[in-house]
């Protein structure tokens, strides 16, 4: 048994149909779309019924230092198939990344997660605020420049 | 004659012995119906993501064992299976059968612990989770023998298993699975089909399936919606792919279904685990790896298992260096609890302790 991971060509090409310039580049792990078209392409995966990505696994972000990089997690349940999604968000200041609340409900409480701790605000959250740390609590501790 | 109430907001927690650790819930009550929750969770963080950052690989082992701290072994099995899958390591056999079997008492251990406080929850007072702490503490105790700890094990590293089995730890763990079959019975006797747990815990807090999903939940909370998904039958790891077990669902996802689930499967788990016994052969129990460990620039990893609450996973990022870059916790404790505000409202106030029983939420793992 097993599941298919989904990435390559093959998986932009089907983003790049549904959500018009919408992927920046793609390996044989994941593949990377450009920040604004997240929600689309949140819905398309979650929509179609041969991708079928009904699962929001993980939310997480990564601070390259030069950028940050949100990661989601997918997984289909019926078709048996992972994938990995990523993004790149330039630069080092208030981040601000569409929220796939709307598409995935799971997201509310990893995407206050990211916020809280990396500091990337998710626009249309309905409830962005901190989430392990207390309101008011100065910096983002995941940031590599938080000592 | 109608008389208008005022609605009325209380805290629950984060000091109370229902919440399971330090856990708070803002809720807005008209009399004893919920009209609002609101889950307010970060009172355990321990920043365990950015302490990983500063330690080793073998090092964090110990910061897993923190997480869930009821379910320890899986947590341990879970990063290492990430490590490994950063780093390309083979796992010898003994070791895998070492890990499946130890993962498994964990998670009856675990479940042990859930069902007896669903019902300690339910206002049985002491009796019904003394029987449950019975045999969770034999499982401990074998835990001891393997590795000197009960609850804080880091019984697993990074291409296997720290040391190997005692000899006496097998005749001991023979021993408790003869006397767990008559424990455990006993307490399915007195709680499975006892009036009071059936009224008072079916139909409340349903949880439709597709809302299961979109949600992220995981584990026993999802199984309980009626969708069979286990990673353990789904992308086998360790031995689970050497042994034989179902993978138990229920239909309506009330507090009775995810009661009544992880009765089912501490039944799947023992057989895994006498399954183990007659399967594990001797040999070496941890590959040839160095102790400090530096998986290649750029490497990435996503290792997860079915852990006692979901799914558990551990996303990490290397630079090369001898600690990870980044190593971010999926926690499905923290996930399953998107699903509260649905749950509770509409409720009462008895029904909510129960609930949050039968999520069976670990704030060391929703914190981290």
């Amino acid at each position: 048994m097993g599941l298919v991971h989904l990435a390559g060509p093959d998986l932009a090409r089907q983003l790049e149909a549904a959500v018009a310039d919408s992927v920046e580049e793609w390996n044989d792990d994941a593949v990377w779309v450009k920040t604004p078209s997240i929600a689309g392409v949140a819905e398309f995966l979650q929509a179609d019924p041969v991708l079928d990505f009904q699962f929001l696994n993980s939310i997480s972000a990564v601070d390259y230092i030069g950028y940050f990089e949100v990661v989601y997690h997918l997984t289909s349940f019926r078709q048996r198939h992972t994938a990995t999604i990523k993004s790149k968000i330039p630069g080092r200041g208030e981040s601000i990344v569409p929220s796939v609340y709307r598409v995935w409900r799971g997201a509310d409480f990893q995407e206050r997660e990211v916020w809280d701790l990396m500091g990337i605000r998710f626009d249309g959250h309905p409830n962005m605020k901190r989430i392990m740390l207390w309101e008011g609590f100065q910096g983002h501790p995941l940031r590599k420049d938080f000592l | 004659m109608t008389i208008r109430t005022e609605p009325m907001t209380v805290n629950i927690g984060p000091q109370h012995p229902s919440t399971h650790g330090v856990f708070r819930l803002r809720v807005t009550f008209d009399g004893e119906e919920i009209l609002q929750v609101e889950p307010i969770v970060g009172y355990l963080h321990r920043g365990t993501e950015k302490l990983a950052e500063e330690r080793n690989y073998t090092q964090i082992v110990t910061l897993t064992d923190r997480l869930d701290y009821v379910s320890s072994m899986i947590n341990n099995q879970a990063y290492c299976l990430a490590v490994e899958k950063l780093l390309g390591a083979e796992v010898p056999p003994r070791a895998k059968y070492l890990r499946t079997l130890t993962a498994e008492l964990q998670r009856i251990a675990s479940h042990l612990v859930g069902i007896g406080f669903i019902l300690q929850d339910l206002g049985t007072l002491g009796t019904p989770l003394m029987y449950c702490f019975r045999s969770r503490e034999r499982i401990l105790d074998l835990f001891e023998m393997l590795c000197g700890a009960r609850i804080t094990v880091s019984y697993m590293r990074p291409g296997g298993v720290f040391f190997d089995a005692p000899t006496d730890f097998w005749p001991a763990l023979d021993q408790f699975l003869k006397d767990f079959d008559t424990e455990f019975k006993e307490i399915e006797q007195l709680v499975l089909e006892n009036e009071i747990v059936m009224v008072r815990t079916r139909g409340v807090s349903l949880l439709p399936l597709d809302l299961a999903i979109n949600c992220s939940v995981s584990g026993p909370v999802l199984r309980a919606s009626g969708l069979a998904w286990d990673w353990r039958k789904m992308e086998p790891y360790d031995a689970y792919d050497k042994v034989e077990f179902d993978v138990p669902t229920a239909i309506n996802g009330d507090n009775y279904d995810r009661f009544w689930l992880r009765i089912q499967e501490i039944h799947q788990s023992v057989r895994i685990v006498e399954q183990c016994i007659r399967q594990i052969e001797p040999g070496p129990v941890r590959a040839d790896v160095p102790l400090v460990l530096r998986p290649e620039p750029g490497a990435e990893a996503y290792g997860r298992v079915e852990a006692s609450k979901g799914e558990l996973a551990f996303y990490l990022v290397s630079d090369g260096g001898i600690s990870p870059y980044r190593c971010k916790i999926r926690s499905p404790s923290l996930i399953n609890l998107t699903v509260t505000e649905h749950l509770l409202v509409g409720y009462k106030l008895a029904d909510m302790i129960v609930t949050l029983g039968s999520l069976d939420i670990n704030m060391g793992e929703v914190d981290r």
